[in-house]
Formats: structure tokens, C-alpha cells, sequence
């Protein structure tokens, strides 16, 4: 059986640790908050990567997005060729009184155009000004942080594996074309072998197999 | 004319120690409770860890609007909070914190009669605060005062009587006079009653049922602002050094100390004061509420008891040693 008042000192215990601790008290204005990264301040665009596909605007739940373009046309490369049209950026507009900041226009962008500032002071006095018009929006491209590093055991990234991939296949056919190159020279036989490898063709075990 | 002079200065003093000590005792509770609670308390007013934010408030209470209700008894509202301030000025006045006629307001014979029975006046502030104001949750909360005043004061007073009886007089410097240091264990049930049920008098919490927020808005004080409102805190702050300063007196043996020269007297009286201080705020961040129904089953079934066999043993040991 506890003694009899084991609560009440216990309570009064933990009050007096607490006071003896570091407070919790945040101090914002005199000292930044340290925020973790991807925090989602607001979003930057990085104009030169937009092509106007519009996916952007057409998914945000908000439709908070506004984006103008023309279209003009770009005379062909060489003699001969087809002039291509392309899209030009008029004006690309995010109104953050509408915004939910839930990340979808950033999500898929297939240009990697938008991206996500952990800046969080744009409070203003009048709402129309909370619509950050395209060289504003560019502005907070120079407070995106750079992509955190991976964890320790983390996945390879997909790219990553991709580009590494190839190489290892590239150079698994060099070596079957060498050890094919040096097995004919050895033992005196040639024609022996399933074709004779020439320069850029790959052998029939590596079909895939090609510069990386 | 010396005389008038004396008195004039006396006085002086005892109310500048009214209007600052329970200051200082509200900014320590901002400041303790707030890192009690890991936070870090009032950090702007004054520029230095907030230090002026009751100057601050003052201010702000004496720009308010004072309202009297419609249907309240204006008179008695406008007096209670003075009636509820006023009391604890003039139990500071008897309060003796160091050796001799200069460390005390006035003495006076039967100083721990008169220190009790003006602190029971406090209360009466609260009661008519809760009767005048025309509204049913100060009405409530009046009542709750009354019934808290009439279970607490009878452990008080046995509490008190029982120090009375050990040195054998009722004059506050008398009593500290005749302090010796085994005094702490022999009446340590007595001091616990006597600092508890003053805590409950001023309606500290966790006694504080009758200004219940959560029930009853504010209790008595609901139909209060500005000014008076402010003179409602301020009497629970003078009430916390008062009653801080009477359990040293009483319990703590006031200015004897366990070393420290014959002038320094008033430093512990001071010290200890500010401890007992200290321990009313920490009790306020640690514990909830007791209900009403525990309220007084506290104080009939535990303290009076527990005060009464104080009263016993000290007159058993009294015999005894005689």
C-alpha cells in the first residue's frame, strides 16, 4: 500500500523538475523557428523548366493557380525542315488566400517547375496581395534548399539506379567483346566463334548492350 | 509632534510593504507558474524578462470602464472591494518582522486575536460582493465563500490558540519572543493546519471553489472590472504575504534563524515569508480543484481534528515542562 499524501508529493515533484528544466516557449519573432526541411512555406517556381502544360492549375483543388500563354513559332533547324510551335509563359500566378498548401501543382509537375520554400513570412494588409504574380513566385526560388540527403539504408534513387545500371551493362559487354576479341586471337581459329564482333555492334548475349 | 511624525512614518512604510510586496508575490507567481509549466511567462513589459507586466496590468484595470449592473445593490458593490482590501493593510500593521518596537507597525497586546479577527473581515468582502451583484453565479459564489469561511476559520483559530497556549501570550512579538527552535517539530501539525486553512480562506487554489471558472465564472468577483476588479486581486495577494508572514510569525519562529547578527533579524522574517510564498504558488500548479463536498469534509473531518490534538499535545507538553 502507497503512504498515505505519496500523490501529492509526487505531484508536487514533478512541478518543481519542470521549473527546474529548459520551457518549451518558442520565441519567434526575436528567434526563427528551425524548421525541418520540406517544410511548406510556399511555392517557388522555377520559370525556365515550365512548358505551360497546365497540369499544374488543372489539378490544383483550389484552382488557385493562373497561368496566360501564346503560342509562337520557331523556324526550323536545318534547311528543309518543319517549323515548330512552342509555348511561351504570359503569366503564372498563385493566389495564396486560396492555396491549401497541399503540395498536388508541385507533386506533378512533370518539369520540376514548382518547389516548395520553407519561407513562411508574406503575411500582407490586403488579400489581393497574398496572389504572388511570376517574378515573385521566381523570387522564392533562391530560398529552396537544396534536397536533404538520403538516409543511411535509404533506397537508391530511382535515376540513380537507372544511370548505374546501364553502365554495369556497358561495360559487361565490353568485357564479352574483349574476352570474344581475345579467345580467336589464342587459340587460332577463327569463325569459331558466333560472329566475328565488329566495331559498334554488340554481341548476341548482350543485345541490349550500347555506350551508357 | 515627534510623535505624529513616528506614527506618520510607520505608517508610510507599512503601506508602501502593502502595495509592493504582493507585487513582487504576483510576479513570481507569473513567472514561477509559467516555468512550472515549461513555459517562460510575461517576457515584454518592462523589457527585462517582463518585470513591469503587473505595472501593466494596473494600468490597464485603471483605464477600464467601471460598471455597476443594472440591478445591483450599488452601494454595498462599490464598498466590497474595500472591504475586502482593507483588512489585510491593517493586519500588516501588527505584523512584527524583527526584534523591537522599530520592526513593527504597532504592537499590540492582543495582537494574534486582532490579526485573526480582521483577517475574517477579508472575507466579508467577497460575501457582499456576491450578495450586491444581482447575478446567480455571484450569488453562488458568495455562498461558497461563506460556507469555505465558516468550515476554515475554526481550524485556524485552534491552530493559533495552540500556539497561544505554548509561549503564553497572545502578543505577536511575544510569541516570537519565546520561540525556541524544538517549537518546529512540537507544533509542525499546527502550522501545516493553520498555513491550509488560510490557504483556503483566501481561496487559493486547490481551495479555490467559490471563484470556480469553470462553474461559476468568477464567483463573487463575475460582475466586477476595472478598478475594483483589479482591488479584488490585489486582496488575494496581500492575503498570500499576510498569511505567509502570520504562519513565520507564528509557526516559523518570525526572526530567529539559525545564525546571522542581531540587526539581520528582519531578513529572515523576510526570507521565510518569501519560502511560504513560494509554496502557495507551487501548491496553486500542482494540484486541481477540490470539489465542494471535499472541501469541507477537509476541513470537518481532517484539520479540526488534527487541530484539536495539536491544542492537546501542546497543553500535554506545556504541563509536562512545567
Amino acid at each position: 500500500m502507497p503512504i498515505p499524501g505519496s500523490g501529492l508529493a509526487k505531484g508536487l515533484a514533478v512541478t518543481l523538475r519542470t521549473m527546474t528544466k529548459r520551457s518549451h516557449t518558442a520565441q519567434y519573432p526575436e528567434v526563427q523557428p528551425e524548421l525541418p526541411p520540406r517544410s511548406r512555406g510556399v511555392i517557388g517556381l522555377f520559370e525556365e523548366n515550365c512548358t505551360v502544360c497546365m497540369l499544374c492549375a488543372r489539378e490544383c483543388p483550389d484552382w488557385c493557380i493562373y497561368i496566360d500563354s501564346h503560342k509562337e513559332t520557331v523556324p526550323a533547324a536545318a534547311p528543309g525542315g518543319r517549323e515548330r510551335s512552342r509555348n511561351v509563359l504570359d503569366r503564372f500566378a498563385i493566389d495564396f488566400s486560396l492555396c491549401m498548401y497541399c503540395g498536388i501543382c508541385i507533386e506533378v509537375c512533370p518539369f520540376d517547375a514548382l518547389f516548395w520554400s520553407p519561407e513562411f513570412e508574406y503575411a500582407e494588409t490586403d488579400i489581393h496581395e497574398l496572389t504572388h504574380e511570376r517574378d515573385k513566385l521566381r523570387e522564392w526560388m533562391w530560398t529552396v534548399p537544396a534536397p536533404p540527403a538520403l538516409d543511411p539504408a535509404a533506397e537508391e534513387p530511382k535515376e540513380i539506379a537507372a544511370a548505374r545500371k546501364a553502365v554495369e551493362k556497358a561495360e559487361a559487354a565490353a568485357a564479352a567483346r574483349a574476352a570474344a576479341a581475345a579467345a580467336p586471337a589464342a587459340d587460332a581459329e577463327p569463325g569459331t566463334g558466333p560472329g566475328a564482333p565488329g566495331p559498334g555492334s554488340g554481341t548476341p548475349d548482350t543485345p541490349a548492350g550500347g555506350p551508357a | 509632534m515627534n510623535d505624529v511624525l513616528d506614527v506618520a512614518l510607520r505608517l508610510i512604510v507599512v503601506f508602501a510593504v502593502f502595495l509592493v510586496l504582493p507585487l513582487v508575490v504576483g510576479q513570481t507567481e507569473h513567472k514561477v507558474m509559467a516555468h512550472m509549466q515549461g513555459r517562460l511567462g510575461p517576457m515584454y513589459a518592462g523589457g527585462f524578462h517582463g518585470w513591469a507586466q503587473l505595472v501593466a496590468d494596473g494600468v490597464k484595470f485603471a483605464q477600464k470602464e467601471d460598471i455597476v449592473p443594472a440591478g445591483a445593490d450599488r452601494r454595498i458593490f462599490q464598498l466590497a472591494p474595500a472591504v475586502a482590501l482593507l483588512p489585510y493593510l491593517l493586519v500588516l500593521v501588527a505584523v512584527p518582522i524583527g526584534p523591537g518596537e522599530g520592526a513593527v507597525g504597532q504592537v499590540i497586546d492582543a495582537g494574534l486575536f486582532f490579526v485573526l479577527a480582521v483577517m475574517g473581515v477579508g472575507v466579508l468582502g467577497s460575501l457582499m460582493a456576491g450578495w450586491a451583484s444581482a447575478n446567480k453565479f455571484s450569488l453562488l459564489g458568495g455562498l461558497r465563500t461563506a460556507a469555505q469561511l465558516l468550515a476554515y476559520e475554526l481550524p485556524m483559530l485552534l491552530a493559533a490558540a495552540s500556539v497561544a497556549m505554548a509561549a503564553g501570550t497572545v502578543s505577536l512579538p511575544g510569541i516570537v519572543e519565546a520561540f525556541e527552535w524544538w517549537w518546529l517539530p512540537w507544533q509542525i501539525v499546527g502550522g501545516l493546519v493553520f498555513f491550509t486553512a488560510g490557504l483556503a480562506e483566501l481561496q487559493r487554489p486547490p481551495f479555490d471553489m467559490p471563484v470556480a471558472d469553470s462553474e461559476i465564472i468568477f464567483g463573487a468577483y463575475t460582475e466586477y472590472t476595472g478598478l475594483r476588479f483589479a482591488l479584488f486581486l490585489l486582496a488575494e495577494y496581500a492575503g498570500i504575504v499576510v498569511l505567509c508572514a502570520l504562519t513565520t510569525v507564528l509557526f516559523l519562529g518570525g526572526w530567529h534563524g539559525p545564525f546571522g547578527a542581531d540587526g539581520l533579524g528582519w531578513v529572515w522574517t523576510l526570507l521565510k515569508t518569501a519560502i511560504l510564498a513560494f509554496v502557495v504558488i507551487w501548491l496553486r500548479v500542482s494540484y486541481p480543484r477540490l470539489r465542494e463536498d471535499q472541501l469541507q469534509k477537509l476541513a470537518w473531518t481532517t484539520l479540526i481534528p488534527l487541530a484539536l490534538a495539536q491544542i492537546a499535545l501542546t497543553g500535554i507538553v506545556k504541563v509536562a515542562i512545567q
